[in-house]
């Protein structure tokens, strides 16, 4: 048991600050099971002066979307001297930014899904349907939509009618200045969590993700009975090890420290495709990354603990 | 963009980052609580064992009393035993979509609605058929369209529910002149008229409009509330029915709730006798005032072309129209990105009508915020308007579930 005293970030200003709020709330339960004290902060403006005042051993970011996985509080951190649980500033903006993350993994090899990223500002100097017309010509369809940055599937759309492809572009640009569209893959779509431990890094039981209307978008996340999950993933030997290699590769290649959760497909040829990483991975009731610590017979709060140590052996 | 996603963005509202527009929240800071403190510590100091104690599910006697003694405000008569006390006026609205509608019956509500009623409607499988309003509320001839069109389709009308003061969110009035009319109209076809009125002694030049009931005892279910005039967390509010159904109403929230909650009752009738409440709801008609027009004020200076609103002269809503080709639900993460909060449109129907119109509330903040949060506003629909340049008109996808603010939202 340890008596160390963590505070644990969560809430923010993001979109996704609701589902910060639940997994700041499910990690300081588990911590304090794990004999820590703890106290949960909203990540807002009175941030460094508690850093100072109230000094903790350690922090925790539990914080989902924009400043939290941006770097942005990361630096704040590393500014103040306080350790914490989590990647650095420096990696968190690699990972956050989805096309370079994409970007870094295929330099390295690795497969992820064909892409083209574009910014508003093309689309209205060069009109918006021949960019349309070319990426559906490239890409083909069904397409994947995705504000360049952000989590939770927020803005994502999956659109299978290039006539529904403006309406998308609306609906996801709402969320951002620039869209990531990508090839659709079909296949078995699962999350690797990745821990780091004395030996390096090492994955989690992956799991699979079935959502009951085919798309794990926002609401299939976060409310309970919507998606089936399968922990570990139903996958043969060798996609398993595939996909846990990877997520490592991935965790491994970009610099994340401490935790992360990689997304990937599982295509039926076996190809595994990279899909994106989180630097914050969800702890909610529904997340992932419980589920892959209860399939490999862990506990949230121990892992958790043991990256508190790591953190403040740092 | 589905209702839950359109819920979560609402999670950073209660943030001071963030000028919210989105919510109902009543502004409290008017009350004055040192006194009320000391009026609650009394209630249970002297009548402690009966406000801790079960009540009747038809509410406190001298309260029933004292509730008629507000409704006389509006020229309603009536007799405290026709009172049915209830938490919140969202109770009453519930207990009697029960006790008259079953599945497939039909409501008429204006168009757009209040969000709690499409809910409760909606809960008992009721369909909502939106009437038309004007500048001045409910149009009569709108009202004999829609009832004619039902019933040609073969389908039972169980009532009218209307908002005839300071809608919500229309933010418009019923004109006195038109109110004979559709009492008229609901009388003729046997269709029940349900008042729903929390925001009636909020009229910003002290005017209080009639109430409907107060011309139709026998056909008008009245609903009131203290939410606006004192303490809407206290949840007490109050149905006015005819006799037979007040008794249904009585066995309806015996079974829902037993009673309402005696101490609050007790708070609710305390304040009444011992405050100057008439005082205590004029300041907050003038907070309201101010804060009227500080939006309107900013409306006018900064919301584009194409964009247009009314100006209300009570309640706590201004119901804006933003230009052609704009879905106000898609435009929301936008909006939340740029800290400022508001209510998308199409929440308000319930036939995916809305999607050119939000509502932003005035009651909650202060004027600097809320001059604040319409300039973010305006700039937020510029934005919009340059990505609808770009990508040309889009339909917006209908979206089930709640998606508007919950009441907790600042």
């Amino acid at each position: 048991m340890s008596n160390r005293w963590v505070a644990v970030l969560s809430g923010g200003l993001s979109h996704e600050r609701e589902v910060s709020l639940r997994s700041g709330r499910r990690l300081s339960a588990a911590l304090r099971s794990a004999g820590l004290v703890v106290e949960e902060w909203d990540a807002d403006r009175n941030l460094l002066t508690r850093l100072k005042e109230h000094r903790p051993d350690a922090v925790v970011v539990a914080l989902h979307g924009g400043e939290g996985e941006n770097g942005s509080v990361q630096t704040i951190l590393e500014l103040a001297g306080v350790p914490f649980v989590g990647t650095d500033s420096r990696a968190c903006r690699r990972a956050w930014d989805k096309p370079t993350a994409k970007g870094e993994l295929a330099r390295a090899g690795l497969a992820t899904p064909e892409w083209a990223v574009l910014p508003h500002a093309t689309f209205r100097e060069l009109g918006a349907q021949p960019v349309l017309d070319s990426m559906v010509e490239r890409l083909g369809l069904p397409l994947m939509l995705k504000p360049d940055q952000g989590g939770s599937a927020l803005g994502a759309q999956v659109v299978r009618d290039a006539a529904d492809l403006p309406a998308a572009m609306v609906g996801c640009l709402a969320y951002g200045n620039t869209v990531l569209a990508e090839r659709y893959v079909e296949g078995v779509e699962v999350a690797v969590a990745v821990v780091d431990g004395p030996d390096g890094p090492h994955a989690l039981p992956p799991v699979e993700i079935v959502p009951e209307n085919g798309v794990y978008d926002y609401t299939a996340r976060y409310t309970a009975g919507l998606t089936d999950f399968h922990a570990p993933a139903r996958l043969d030997e060798k996609a398993a090890q595939a996909v846990g290699e990877l997520a490592v590769a991935a965790h491994r290649l970009l610099g994340l420290r401490d935790v992360s959760r990689t997304d990937a497909i599982v295509a039926a040829d076996g190809t595994v495709y990279f899909l994106e990483v989180n630097v914050s991975p969800g702890l909610t009731e529904t997340s992932l990354l419980p589920m892959a610590v209860e399939a490999a017979g862990e506990s949230l709060g121990e892992i958790y603990a043991g990256l508190v140590e790591r953190a403040v052996a740092r | 963009m589905t209702a839950s996603e359109i819920r979560a963005l609402f999670a950073v509202a209660s943030r001071p980052e963030v000028v919210s527009l989105a919510g109902g929240m009543p502004h409290l800071a008017a009350l004055p609580l040192d006194s009320l403190s000391a009026e609650v510590a009394d209630v249970i100091a002297t009548d402690g064992l009966v406000a801790l104690q079960y009540g009747s599910a038809h509410g406190l006697p001298e309260l029933r009393e004292q509730i008629c003694e507000v409704m006389a405000l509006e020229g309603i008569n009536a007799h405290p035993d026709d009172v049915v006390v209830t938490v919140g006026s969202q109770m009453g609205l519930d207990m009697v979509t029960r006790i008259f509608c079953d599945p497939g019956d039909v409501v008429l509500a204006e168009g757009p609605s209040y969000v709690g009623a499409l809910g409760s409607f909606a809960a008992y499988q009721a369909q909502v058929v939106h009437v038309g309003m004007d500048a001045d509320g409910l149009v009569p001839e709108a009202l004999r369209e829609a009832i004619a069109s039902v019933h040609r389709a073969g389908r039972r009308i169980k009532f009218l529910y209307t908002i005839p003061n300071f809608h919500n969110p229309a933010g418009v009035t019923l004109a006195v002149q038109r109110r004979a009319e559709v009492l008229d109209i609901c009388r003729t076809h046997g269709i029940l008229v349900v008042e729903d009125n929390p925001y009636g002694l909020l009229g910003f030049d002290g005017t209080t409009y009639p109430a409907l009931r107060a011309s139709d005892p026998d056909n008008v279910v009245y609903l009131g509330s203290f939410s606006k005039t004192f303490a809407a967390g206290l949840r007490v509010g109050w149905v006015l029915a005819p006799h037979a159904v007040r008794e249904k109403l009585v066995l309806a929230a015996e079974s829902a709730t037993l009673c309402p909650p005696t101490l609050n009752q007790l708070i609710v009738s305390r304040y009444l006798s011992t405050h100057d409440w008439k005082g205590q709801i004029k300041t907050y008609r003038e907070a309201y005032r101010e804060r009227r027009d500080a939006a309107i004020s900013s409306l006018e200076q900064h919301m584009p072309l194409g964009s247009t609103w009314n100006k209300p002269n009570g309640g706590f809503y201004v119901w804006v129209t933003v230009p052609e080709g704009i879905d106000t639900k898609a435009m929301l993460p936008r909006a939340i990105t740029q800290r400022v909060a508001y209510a998308s449109g199409t929440g308000f129907y319930a036939d995916g009508l809305g999607s050119r119109q939000l509502r932003i509330s005035y009651c909650y903040p202060t004027p600097e915020r809320i001059r604040e949060g319409v300039r973010r506003l305006a700039n937020v629909i510029k934005d919009e308007i340059e990505l609808h340049e770009t990508f040309g008109p889009t339909v917006g996808r209908a979206v089930s579930g709640p998606h508007s603010p919950s009441p907790d939202t600042a």
